[in-house]
């Protein structure tokens, strides 16, 4: 890890100008990301600016909906009666990531942050055109195993691997920042050539909270997660799903998969394919085979695809039978 | 980052004298004299500190146990290696060193935590509750009872991040079955194998009823 100077922020215009003034400096939130990678030499910032002490760690609810600000930690959001309540399919989520500990560290605003889990990304002696821009990709031949499916570039196919990220994708969040408000389906951009850029945010941006509607259906949501292990692991692939359902017909849906692409992915083509359909496993494969009609495997992640799908039918049956 | 510890050890500055300093300072007097060095009786290998301005020391205080303790650290030292390299307490263990093993586990504000990605200037100012802080004198915390009664250890090399993080769990409040245990408990990992009995040692604590 490099030497770095350590300063606390007062107030998030504070935290915000000494990052935005420094192209060095990044933000420090519960470093559950950013210390494991600086261990690695991944991310090297030579200043540091501490903004876990910010005024901002409220859950706000009101009847236009929700404001969870950036600094509430994880556990905090997961285990909130409220968000329990009216969007189940968050708290499952959040439940299903990492481990009690660093649920405790981790923050929501940190949390939309995380970087990829990529073997190669994490390895300074390995090609990563996501890390040194322009040196290659070696998990294009590599071990791909947990890459991604799903809005991969020749340039890399690194899986995105936030839980909450996917439910808030199926949620109709929104972000805040001290400078704008961007839907959640505006943050991640797609690879295409700079794999580097993840998110539309300027140096120095500062995410200041996300916000939910006061949707009512949303409460009829959850969240199914894959993976090789029970627990304390990452998704081989993951659904976050809500339906509304009226005299047995879909009347809305929601679903966004982890896991398996290179963001939080929002499956709009296979929602508009249950739109007025009956309830039933046939609209749910249906459903399924259109969110993963475009995914390209890798030599390594093809039984991803199949696995999506079940995940997504499982889910889909699941949530439709809910109170 | 492999060589960290290394260096933060050459620098380090320990204030009580503990067994593993005494044995230090016994094998450095026990060469020492056959090569005619004066080197006194429990005097350690830390090199004198640099000074102060042209190097990137800088003090930091810590509430460790309730008891404040400030020590020289670079801005890089994590409170795991500020807690064993710095502070001489030595119960909390270092496994991984990314958060993926649970054996560094300490409790901030109540709330436990990886002290291996929690940077040690980020944590001044919490109070922080560490392995050596949980008996009362020589009366055991009821965690640590129940890790003994049920053999919830066998090298006991987790067993620290084990206890404390089921001191954390309790707290949290929301285990209510063994099952759920199991899962609370799933960021402290067990390379002996322990499980079973860690989990019957947390329900007990808990009070929930252990499966037979």
């Amino acid at each position: 890890m490099n030497l770095f100077t350590y300063t606390r922020a007062t107030t998030p215009a504070a935290a915000s100008d000494a990052v935005a003034s420094d192209a060095h400096a990044a933000f420090l939130a519960g470093g559950t990301t950013l210390v494991d990678l600086m261990k690695l030499d991944v991310q090297t910032p030579s200043t540091l600016v501490d903004i876990n002490r910010l005024p901002m760690n409220q859950i706000i609810v009101t009847a236009e909906g929700v404001t969870i600000e950036a600094n509430v930690r994880n556990s905090d959001l997961a285990h909130n009666p409220d968000i329990q309540k009216r969007f189940p399919v968050l708290s499952q989520a959040l439940l299903s990531g990492a481990s009690p500990q660093l649920r405790n560290m981790a923050t929501v605003g940190g949390n939309l942050m995380q970087r990829t889990r990529c073997y190669y990304f994490r390895d300074t002696h390995s090609r990563c055109n996501k890390r040194d821009p322009g040196s290659g990709c070696d998990a294009l031949e590599g071990y791909n195993r947990i890459h991604a499916v799903l809005g991969t570039s020749d340039q890399c196919i690194a899986t995105h691997p936030s839980d909450m990220c996917v439910a808030l994708a199926a949620l109709d969040a929104t972000i805040v920042t001290n400078r704008r408000k961007i839907p959640f389906g505006e943050f991640y951009v797609a690879y295409g050539e700079d794999p580097a850029k993840e998110n539309v945010l300027e140096h120095g941006e500062l995410i200041t909270a996300v916000t939910l509607p006061n949707t009512p259906w949303f409460a009829k949501s959850a969240y199914t997660k894959v993976r090789d292990r029970a627990s304390y692991e990452f998704a081989l692939a993951s659904a976050a799903v809500a339906l509304e359902i009226d005299g047995g017909a879909i009347k809305s849906a929601r679903i966004a998969l982890g896991g398996v692409a290179t963001k939080p992915w929002r499956a709009v083509e296979a929602e508009k394919t249950l739109v007025g359909q009956k309830a039933s496993e046939d609209a749910y494969v249906n459903a399924a085979d259109a969110a993963m009609k475009d995914a390209k495997p890798q030599k390594h992640n093809a039984f991803k695809i199949e696995l999506a799908k079940e995940t997504i039918v499982r889910t889909l049956a699941h949530v439709a039978q809910l109170a | 980052m492999q060589n960290e510890t290394r260096a933060s050890c050459d620098a380090c500055v320990i204030d009580d004298p503990t067994r593993r300093q005494f044995l230090q300072g016994v094998v450095i007097t026990g060469v020492g004299l056959s090569v005619g060095s004066t080197l006194l009786e429990g005097e350690t290998f830390a090199a004198p500190l640099p000074p102060a301005a042209t190097q990137p020391f800088r003090p930091v205080t810590l509430n460790i146990n309730g008891v404040d303790k400030t020590v020289q650290l670079e801005t890089r030292v994590t409170l795991l290696d500020a807690l064993r390299e710095y502070a001489g307490l030595f119960g909390t263990k270092k496994g991984c060193d990314h958060g993926q093993c649970g054996a560094c586990t300490v409790l901030i504000d109540g709330r436990r935590v990886n002290s291996c990605l929690t940077l040690a200037l980020a944590a001044e100012g919490s109070k922080i509750e560490t392995i050596e802080g949980l008996a009362n004198g020589d009366e055991l915390h009821p965690m640590q009872a129940a890790f003994i009664k049920h053999d919830a250890f066998q090298c006991g090399y987790c067993t620290p991040g084990q206890i404390c993080s089921a001191v954390g769990l309790i707290a949290e409040g929301h285990a209510k079955t063994t099952d759920d245990i199991r899962e609370q408990m799933s960021g402290n990992i067990c390379r002996c194998g322990a499980y079973p009995n860690i989990v019957a040692a947390v329900a007990e604590a808990a009070g929930i009823k252990a499966e037979g």
